[in-house]
C-alpha cells in the first residue's frame, strides 16, 4: 500500500527539533516506510537528522510518502500531527 | 589547596602566527581527541567487533543520557527536557547509525573515526541550512557524537561543556577546519602543542583574526580548563595564571594592539603608492568566501590567491561543479574588488588530512599533489576549470596552476582549459573574454626555467612558503627544522630577483603570494625588486600599506643592492631589521624582540 499527501507546515517556527522528534516518534510506530519531501530533496521520515535537513519553515509545503502494510493509518497519524500545527503556537 | 591564589604563575614561549592580545580563561579542547586513536581496521575480519563495540558505546550513551534527563527533571521540572530527548533521538537516528556503520564497513576504519566522519559529514550538511535555528543543530550532532567518542575510549571522564565565547582553546594541534570553527565558535584565541609559522592551521587562524601560538610543545600538559591565561599572538607567549600586575600590563597591550590596528586601518583604503610613484597591486588570499568583506576594509584591491582546496576538504564526495561555480562566482564579482586569481586544486601536503581513500604518501610536499595530481586525474580537474571559466562572466579572473616545475605541466593544463572553454563556447554559456592564465612560481626548477615558462603565460605569482622550503630543503611541519626557514636567505632572495627580473624582461606581470608579501619587514626589499603585485592575508595590508607609501622606489633599490653584496642570512636580517627600525620606528615596535 502507498499513500502520498501534501501537507503544508503551519505552526510558526517550522519544522524545528522538537516538532521533528514528535514527527519521527510517530513515523517510528508504524512498520510502513516514511519518506519525506520538500523542493526534490527526499529523506527518511524516521531519522530526525534527516528531517532537520530539510529546514522547512512556516508555509513551506511537504510531500509525505508512505509505503507499506499500515500506510494508511501511519498517513493519518502524521497528517493530524500536522495539522495540529504540533500542538504548539 | 587549590585555589587560584596559590596557583603558580608561569610564561611558555612558542610560536606566534597571529598577532593580538587576548585574557581569558583556559579550555583544554577536544582532550579525547587526543588521546582517541584513530586507525584502520587490519582486515575485514574486524568489522563486525567494530560495529558491536559502536553499538555498545550507543546504548552507554543512552543510559548517561537517560540519566541526566532525570536528574534534570528533578532539579528544573520539564521545559529543558526536550533537548535532551532530541539528544536520545539522535543517538538512535538510523542515518546517523547507519552512516557511521557504513563508513567502519566501507572504509575500514574503527569506530571513533567513523564516528568522526558521521558529525563532521552533519556539520557540513547543516552549515549550508539558511535558518540559524536549524544551523545550531549541529551543535546537538557534534555533543552527541562525543559522548560517545568518550564513551568508546572507555568513558569516565567528565563531560566537555559547550564551548564559551570568552574561551581560550587549548590543544594538541587542530586542523585548519577546527580552526575555522572557532571563527564560527566566536573562540578568542588558542594555543597548540605542535605546528609552525606557515602550517595552514597558523594561515587560517591569521585569517579569522584570532589570536594564536603554536609550537608551545607541552602547554596542553601544563595547563587545566579555567585557569587564567594570556596569549601574545605577536611575541609568541602564553602567561599561565598570570598576576594581577601581569594582567594589568597585558590590558595596556591589548588597548595599544587595538589603538594601532585601527589606526593602520586608516591606511587601508589609500592606494599602495611610493612617494615617488611607483604603485604596486595590492591582493588578499583568502580560502572562504566569508573573508571578502573583512579582505575589502583592510584595502586590498583584488583578491590574488584564492585557495580552493577548502571546497574539496572535509567532504566524502567530490564537490560538483555548482558548487565550485557558486564559490568562484562569489569571489569574482565580490564588490569593491577588481580582480580574482583562482588557483586550481593544491591538495596534499599538511591539507591532505581528510581523505582516508587516498594513500598516505613518506613525503607528500613532494608527493602526488596539486598540478600533478590533477593531470593525472583530468576528469576531476575539468570540473573544477569549467566551473572557473563559466564564473569568469561575472568578473575579471586569473587562473593560475601551482606546483608548475616544467614546461610540459603548464602546456597540458592549458590545454586542458582550452578544451573545457571550447566545450564551453560551444555550448554557447558565456565567459569572461580575458581569463588570464598564469603560474605559481614555487618549485626552484620553475625559477630556472622561468624565461621559458614567461613565453607561454601571462603572470607569475611567487609562492614563496613552497619556493623556500623547497630551496632549502626545509621540511615545513617538521619543528626541529623550522629554524632554517628564512625568506631572507640570499639564495631565496636571488631566486626571487630572478624570477621577476625574467617576468618583466617578457613583459609579464609578476605577482606574490606567499607569506613573504604581507611582511612588513620585508615591504622595501620586495620595492627595491619592482615587484608589481603583492597579495597577503588581508590583515597585514594597511601596515604593508602604510610603509609603502612612506617609502620611494630609489630608497628601496639601494637597500636592495646593499643586501644582496652581504652573504648569509643572518647578516641579511640583521642589516634590514635595524634600517627598518630606524626607517619606521613606530612600526617595528610593537612585535617587541
Amino acid at each position: 500500500m502507498v499513500e502520498i499527501k501534501t501537507f503544508e507546515i503551519k505552526n510558526k517556527l517550522g519544522l524545528h527539533a522538537r516538532v521533528a522528534a514528535k514527527l519521527v516518534n510517530v513515523s517510528s510506530r508504524f512498520k510502513a516506510k516514511i519518506f519525506f519531501e520538500r523542493d526534490g530533496k527526499v529523506v527518511n521520515g524516521k531519522s530526525l537528522l534527516s528531517i532537520l535537513t530539510l529546514a522547512c519553515p512556516l508555509g513551506s509545503r511537504i510531500t509525505i510518502r508512505a509505503e507499506g502494510i499500515d500506510a494508511r493509518d501511519a498517513m493519518e497519524d502524521l497528517g493530524k500531527l500536522i495539522e495540529d500545527k504540533f500542538g504548539e503556537d | 589547596m587549590d585555589t587560584d591564589a596559590e596557583k603558580k604563575s608561569f610564561v611558555l614561549k612558542g610560536i606566534g602566527v597571529s598577532p593580538g592580545i587576548v585574557i581569558g580563561k583556559a579550555y583544554l579542547y577536544d582532550r579525547f581527541d587526543a588521546q582517541v586513536s584513530f586507525y584502520r581496521l587490519r582486515d575485514k575480519n574486524l568489522v563486525a567487533k567494530e560495529i558491536k563495540r559502536f553499538r555498545a558505546a550507543l546504548k552507554e550513551s543512552e543510559k548517561q543520557l537517560l540519566e541526566v534527563k532525570n536528574r534534570l527533571f528533578e532539579l528544573a521540572g520539564r521545559e529543558p527536557l526536550y533537548i535532551i530527548d532530541v539528544h536520545i533521538m539522535i543517538l538512535k537516528d538510523r542515518m546517523f547509525i547507519n552512516h557511521t556503520v557504513q563508513y567502519i564497513r566501507n572504509m575500514l576504519v574503527n569506530a571513533e573515526w567513523a564516528m568522526k566522519m558521521t558529525i563532521d559529514r552533519y556539520r557540513e550538511i547543516f552549515e549550508k541550512v539558511e535558518d540559524e535555528y536549524l544551523k545550531g543543530r549541529v551543535s546537538d550532532v557534534r555533543y552527541v557524537g562525543q559522548r560517545i567518542l568518550r564513551n568508546l575510549s572507555g568513558g569516565k571522564k567528565e563531560d566537555i561543556p559547550k564551548i564559551d565565547g570568552k574561551d581560550i582553546i587549548i590543544a594538541v594541534d587542530l586542523s585548519p577546519a577546527d580552526t575555522a570553527q572557532m571563527m564560527i565558535n566566536k573562540v578568542q584565541g588558542f594555543a597548540t602543542d605542535m605546528g609552525g609559522k606557515t602550517s595552514h592551521t597558523a594561515i587560517v587562524a591569521r585569517a579569522v583574526e584570532i589570536p594564536a601560538v603554536v609550537g608551545l610543545e607541552s602547554i596542553t600538559k601544563r595547563v587545566r580548563t579555567n585557569d587564567n591565561i594570556i596569549i601574545d599572538g605577536a611575541a609568541g607567549l602564553v602567561v599561565v595564571n598570570p598576576d594581577p600586575e601581569m594582567i594589568k600590563v597585558y590590558e595596556d597591550k591589548q588597548r595599544h594592539f587595538e589603538k594601532a590596528q585601527e589606526n593602520y586601518l586608516r591606511y587601508a583604503r589609500l592606494p599602495a603608492l611610493t612617494e615617488d610613484n611607483y604603485k604596486v597591486e595590492i591582493g588578499g588570499n583568502i580560502e572562504f568566501i566569508e573573508e571578502i568583506p573583512s579582505t575589502v576594509s583592510h584595502g586590498a584591491e583584488g583578491i590574488g590567491l584564492y585557495r580552493t582546496e577548502f571546497i574539496y576538504i572535509n567532504k566524502e564526495q567530490l564537490p560538483t561543479e555548482e558548487e565550485h561555480f557558486l564559490h568562484y562566482r562569489s569571489v569574482v564579482s565580490a564588490e569593491g574588488l577588481q580582480w580574482a586569481t583562482i588557483r586550481t586544486f593544491d591538495l596534499g601536503g599538511d591539507k591532505f588530512f581528510s581523505d582516508p581513500k587516498l594513500a598516505k604518501e613518506m613525503n607528500p610536499q613532494m608527493g602526488l599533489r596539486a598540478i600533478r595530481f590533477c593531470l593525472k586525474e583530468v576528469e576531476l580537474f575539468k570540473v573544477q576549470l569549467r566551473a572557473i571559466a563559466r564564473a569568469s562572466a561575472f568578473g575579471k579572473t586569473r587562473i593560475m596552476f601551482p606546483m608548475i616545475s616544467g614546461i610540459e605541466e603548464l602546456r597540458e593544463a592549458k590545454k586542458i582549459f582550452c578544451e573545457v572553454k571550447r566545450d564551453l563556447r560551444a555550448k554557447g554559456i558565456p565567459m569572461g573574454e580575458d581569463i588570464e592564465v598564469g603560474v605559481m612560481i614555487e618549485v626552484p626548477s620553475a625559477v630556472v626555467i622561468a624565461d621559458e615558462l614567461a613565453k607561454e603565460v601571462d603572470f607569475f605569482s611567487i609562492g614563496t612558503n613552497d619556493l623556500i622550503q623547497y630551496a632549502l630543503a626545509i621540511d615545513r611541519i617538521n619543528e626541529r627544522v623550522t629554524y632554517l626557514y628564512e625568506p631572507l636567505h640570499p639564495a631565496v632572495l636571488r631566486l626571487i630577483k630572478q624570477v621577476i627580473d625574467i617576468g618583466h624582461r617578457a613583459g609579464i606581470r609578476v605577482a606574490m603570494c606567499g607569506e613573504m608579501a604581507g611582511e612588513p619587514a620585508y615591504v622595501m626589499i620586495l620595492l627595491g625588486l619592482e615587484i608589481d603585485e603583492l597579495s597577503m592575508n588581508p590583515l597585514a595590508i594597511p601596515k604593508v600599506k602604510k610603509i609603502i607609501r612612506a617609502s620611494t622606489l630609489s630608497e628601496s633599490k639601494k637597500l636592495l643592492e646593499k643586501i644582496m653584496a652581504l652573504s648569509s642570512a643572518s647578516e641579511i636580517r640583521e642589516y634590514v631589521s635595524d634600517y627598518m627600525s630606524k626607517r619606521f620606528p613606530e612600526e617595528f615596535q610593537l612585535n617587541g624582540p
